[in-house]
C-alpha cells in the first residue's frame, strides 16, 4: 500500500486552519490578542520553512506542530527569572510555621447553600476573574489540566516542565482560587 | 517508619490537589489519611478541595462549548499579511 502524500496550498491556509489554530492557542494562552499573534507567526513561520514540508502528516498536523513551538517559546519566555522567582516563593514559607496551616490561612467554612447556585452565569464570571488574577503561568498550567483536560504528561512534554513540577503549579492556582472564591462567591 | 509516612500540610493539600485529577499514588494516599488522623484543617480543605472541582468541572464544559473564530476582517488581513510575506 502506498502511503499517502499531502502537500502545501499555502493560498487556503487562512480559510482552511486559521479558527482551529486560534482555537487551539487560546485554550493554551488566553489572551485573545497573543492567541492571535502565535496564529500569525505559525503562518509566517510555516511560509518560510514550506522547502522542508515532507508531506508525511497533514497540513494541518504540521502547522499545529509550528504552534506548538511557538507556545513553548511563549511559555519558557515567560518562564523568565521573575517568574521562577514567583515559583520558589510558597504560599506556606513562614519560618518555624513552613509547611503548616496559619491562622489566616485556614479554610474558613462554606455556606452549603452556595453550592445551589452553581449553575449561574456569575459563577462562571467569578471563576474567569479569579483565573485571570493568578500569575501568567499558574494560569496555562491550570487551564489546560483542569479545564481542557489535557494528560499530565502531554502538558508536560508541551511546556517543558517536569510532572512535580506541574503539581506544585496546579496546587499553588488552586490554592489561590480557592482563596479568592472564598472571598468573592462563599463569603459574599 | 512513622517519618516517612508524615506529611507537612503543603505536602498534603499538594496531594489532596493530585487526588481531585485521580492521579495520587496509593502510597501517596495512605499518607494523606494518615495525616488527616491529625489535621483536620486538612480535612476542610479537601471538602472544599471537592466543592472546587465541581465548579471546575462544570466551567470546563461550558468553555468547550465556546467555539473561538477569528472575524473575517482579521482574517482578511492576516492573509494580506501572509501574501506579503510570500514575496
Amino acid at each position: 500500500m502506498t502511503e499517502q502524500k499531502h502537500t502545501l496550498n499555502t493560498n487556503k491556509w487562512i480559510d482552511n486552519y486559521a479558527d482551529y489554530l486560534y482555537n487551539y492557542s487560546i485554550s493554551r494562552v488566553s489572551n485573545s490578542d497573543l492567541a492571535k499573534d502565535l496564529v500569525q507567526d505559525t503562518f509566517f513561520a510555516g511560509l518560510k520553512s514550506a522547502k522542508n514540508f515532507q508531506g508525511k502528516a497533514s497540513e494541518r498536523t504540521w502547522l499545529v506542530s509550528i504552534l506548538k513551538r511557538k507556545i513553548i517559546d511563549y511559555y519558557r519566555k515567560i518562564n523568565s527569572k521573575k517568574g521562577q522567582a514567583e515559583v520558589r516563593m510558597s504560599f506556606y514559607d513562614d519560618g518555624e510555621n513552613e509547611g503548616s496551616w496559619l491562622e489566616e490561612r485556614v479554610p474558613q467554612s462554606w455556606d452549603n447553600a452556595s453550592e445551589k447556585k452553581i449553575e449561574n452565569e456569575e459563577l462562571k464570571n467569578q471563576l474567569e476573574s479569579c483565573i485571570q488574577k493568578l500569575p501568567e503561568k499558574y494560569a496555562i498550567v491550570f487551564r489546560m489540566k483542569t479545564v481542557q483536560e489535557f494528560e499530565t504528561e502531554e502538558i508536560c512534554k508541551e511546556l517543558g516542565i517536569t510532572s512535580s513540577n506541574l503539581w506544585v503549579i496546579i496546587h499553588r492556582a488552586r490554592t489561590q482560587l480557592r482563596k479568592c472564591m472564598e472571598d468573592n462567591w462563599f463569603n459574599n | 517508619m512513622f517519618k516517612r509516612l508524615k506529611l507537612t500540610c503543603d505536602e498534603a493539600t499538594t496531594i489532596c490537589d493530585k487526588n481531585q485529577y485521580g492521579e495520587a499514588s496509593i502510597k501517596e494516599l495512605i499518607k494523606l489519611n494518615i495525616h488527616f488522623i491529625r489535621c483536620k484543617i486538612c480535612v476542610i480543605y479537601t471538602k472544599h478541595n471537592i466543592t472546587l472541582t465541581n465548579f471546575y468541572k462544570r466551567y470546563s464544559q461550558r468553555c468547550k462549548e465556546i467555539k473561538h473564530c477569528m472575524s473575517a476582517e482579521e482574517k482578511e488581513a492576516l492573509k494580506i499579511a501572509l501574501e506579503q510575506n510570500k514575496e
